[in-house]
């Protein structure tokens, strides 16, 4: 175990601040597969995180393990030092948000009814009855997630009517109208095409600059290449963490996906080519 | 800064005068029409005197003693169907869930029939419903359940095998009960000339109980609809509003199929009508649909009992049946 640990995490991160999102050696059985096995990694407010790594390797699985929605069946999740399991249902959706792989936006809905369903359900007895009135608070923190997504011009829209990108954004609204602490988001950009996976990357970087911790599942390395933090996974184990310069090498990629890539700068960002 | 012309649909508050005025207008006509034709201003007069307990007269007894306890047994089951069946979709997600199609009415029909031929008091009839109705519920579920989802075909195709086992036990129970068979046989097709007012008051807490928690769980009902994950990740114990919503549902499911039996499709057809109207909030979704349902049972009854299709259970099914293929081909265009 020690020696999964080492191999887990390479390198002591610097001391973890007291309201980071904290996985401390988390295994998660998907059925009888050990989908995570040992991950280890700190996610802090006001950084975009990104972890990535090939098909199966965990991602969503670990994703899920953070938000309390997977049982972790060895190590445990911390958020603010406290294990997620003593922080109640309601206190846990209020701090954790969660944009989901393919968000089920209901087709008929207007599109400010769908963002306002983000609002306050953890709140509600027994999670099921509502038990505070809808407050100025909520209106004003609804439109805020609007105008912050740049969807208020279209929030009486029907979901059926909206484009692929704006039906993402309409979700990312949801998400964020908790005002949570952290978003979790299971590969944002999936489905869409280059401007607009751009724009969700845009939406999150402002977000993180007002504080919001992001962790996002992604695909596209050269979107990774974004974020200030990479978790890159492989067969449930984390095969190196960092910056993106830290991360995106060609040894670390060969490891990861058996690919042998070329990683080339260009401005201040890196490009992942891979090679034939 | 106002988006300009916003598509909200039919306004809410408009929606349900108007719906609600459709049920007034349902209940005067089913009253109104029969062997004898009672001209609605006559009914309305007798319901007035009825209601503020003034002397009856004319033609009051046959309003209130033999055509209204029918009409509002109508308008009560439609109701509460037509709720059941918009929060069975909302809770499984699945457009084409309702108690019939699930097997919840089966269930509840069978238990129904034990009490009938068993020569049961009357009362017991709704509660052997409600048992069977719940079993008949697990057993769907059990048999559709992969992992923690209910998959929209398999659910449906689970519901559909436990409603045509329960209703083959239901036809043996008949077949043996000779002597009740006729009253059993209409009972199994949807009948709701056996209707009194005793039979509506067992009925009413049924209703209410099931179709008010089915309310009270609307906005986690629309929580729901953004995913499973995405509901517990908002704090909803989305295990635990399934259970709630299926057994509220089957309660009222129950109450519903205890003294007029299986009628189907309303539960299936209603929320959709009401969906495409107004949008899929339950909040909106459930009440105006126990509006919509119970003019449209009432209606359908009124078909019945002037046409010679002659049980309301045939007229439901007689046009549910079309509708539910058009939602199949809609469902895989979209």
């Amino acid at each position: 175990m020690t020696d999964l640990l080492h191999h887990t995490a390479p390198r002591q991160p610097e001391a973890t601040p007291r309201d980071a999102l904290v996985a401390r050696d988390v295994h998660v059985q998907a059925g009888s597969f050990p989908a995570v096995r040992g991950v280890s990694a700190a996610f802090r407010p006001g950084v975009f995180s990104a972890v990535i790594g090939p098909n199966g390797a965990g991602k969503s699985t670990l994703l899920r393990a953070l938000l309390g929605l997977n049982p972790v069946t060895g190590g445990e999740v911390t958020l603010a030092g406290r294990p997620l399991g003593a922080w109640s249902r309601a206190q846990r959706s209020r701090q954790l948000a969660y944009l989901a792989q393919s968000e089920g936006l209901p087709d008929g809905a207007r599109v400010r009814d769908v963002v306002a369903l983000g609002r306050g359900a953890g709140d509600w007895r027994f999670g099921l009855l509502p038990r505070t009135p809808w407050t100025p608070a909520d209106e004003a923190a609804v439109d805020a997630a609007l105008d912050r997504t740049d969807t208020r011009r279209f929030e009486d829209r029907r979901v059926s009517e909206l484009s692929g990108g704006e039906r993402q954004r309409a979700a990312l609204a949801r998400a964020l109208a908790a005002e949570p602490r952290f978003l979790l988001l299971d590969e944002p950009t999936n489905h869409l095409d280059l401007a607009y996976a751009l724009d969700v990357v845009r939406y999150l970087r402002c977000e993180v600059a007002g504080g919001l911790g992001v962790v996002a599942v992604l695909h596209d390395l050269n979107l990774a290449a974004r974020a200030d933090h990479l978790v890159l996974l492989c067969g449930g184990r984390v095969q190196a963490s960092g910056t993106p310069h830290e991360v995106l090498t060609p040894e670390h990629l060969h490891a990861a996906y058996g690919l042998h890539v070329n990683v080339v700068q260009h401005a201040d960002r890196l490009l992942v080519i891979p090679q034939d | 800064m106002q988006a300009a012309a916003p598509r909200r649909g039919l306004g809410v508050g408009l929606g349900t005068l108007l719906l609600a005025a459709l049920l007034l207008a349902a209940v005067v006509l089913g009253t109104g029409l029969g062997s004898v034709t009672i001209p609605p201003g006559e009914v309305l007069g007798a319901l007035w005197r009825g209601v503020t307990r003034q002397a009856l007269e004319g033609n009051d007894v046959i309003v209130w003693q033999i055509r209204l306890p029918r009409v509002v047994m109508g308008a009560l089951v439609g109701a509460s169907l037509s709720v059941c069946g918009g929060a069975f979709q909302g809770v499984f997600r699945n457009p084409l869930a309702d108690p019939y199609l699930l097997g919840v009415a089966s269930g509840s029909a069978l238990g129904a029939t034990v009490a009938i031929v068993a020569g049961w008091p009357r009362a017991l009839i709704p509660v052997s419903a409600l048992l069977t109705a719940l079993v008949a519920v697990a057993c769907t579920l059990s048999l559709a359940r992969e992992g923690r989802r209910f998959p929209p075909t398999r659910l449906i195709l689970a519901g559909v095998v436990v409603g045509s086992v329960l209703s083959a036990a239901t036809t043996a129970l008949i077949l043996r009960g000779e002597d009740r068979a006729r009253q059993v046989l209409a009972y199994t097709l949807g009948d709701l000339g056996f209707s009194g007012w005793r039979d509506v008051l067992t009925v009413l807490p049924y209703a209410a109980l099931g179709c008010g928690a089915l309310l009270l769980l609307a906005r986690a009902l629309d929580t729901l609809q953004l995913g499973e994950l995405t509901a517990r990740s908002l704090g909803v114990p989305v295990e635990r509003l399934r259970l709630i919503a299926v057994i509220a549902a089957s309660l009222a499911t129950a109450g519903a199929v205890a003294y007029v039996g299986v009628i189907g499709f309303v539960g299936l057809i209603v929320p959709h009508m009401i969906r495409l109207a107004f949008g899929p909030g339950h909040r909106t979704l459930l009440p105006l649909s126990a509006l919509l349902g119970g003019a449209l049972l009432v209606g359908a009854d009124l078909l019945a009992r002037t046409t010679p299709l002659s049980q309301v259970g045939i007229v439901t099914t007689l046009l549910g049946g079309p509708f539910f293929l058009w939602l199949l081909r809609k469902e895989r265009h979209d």
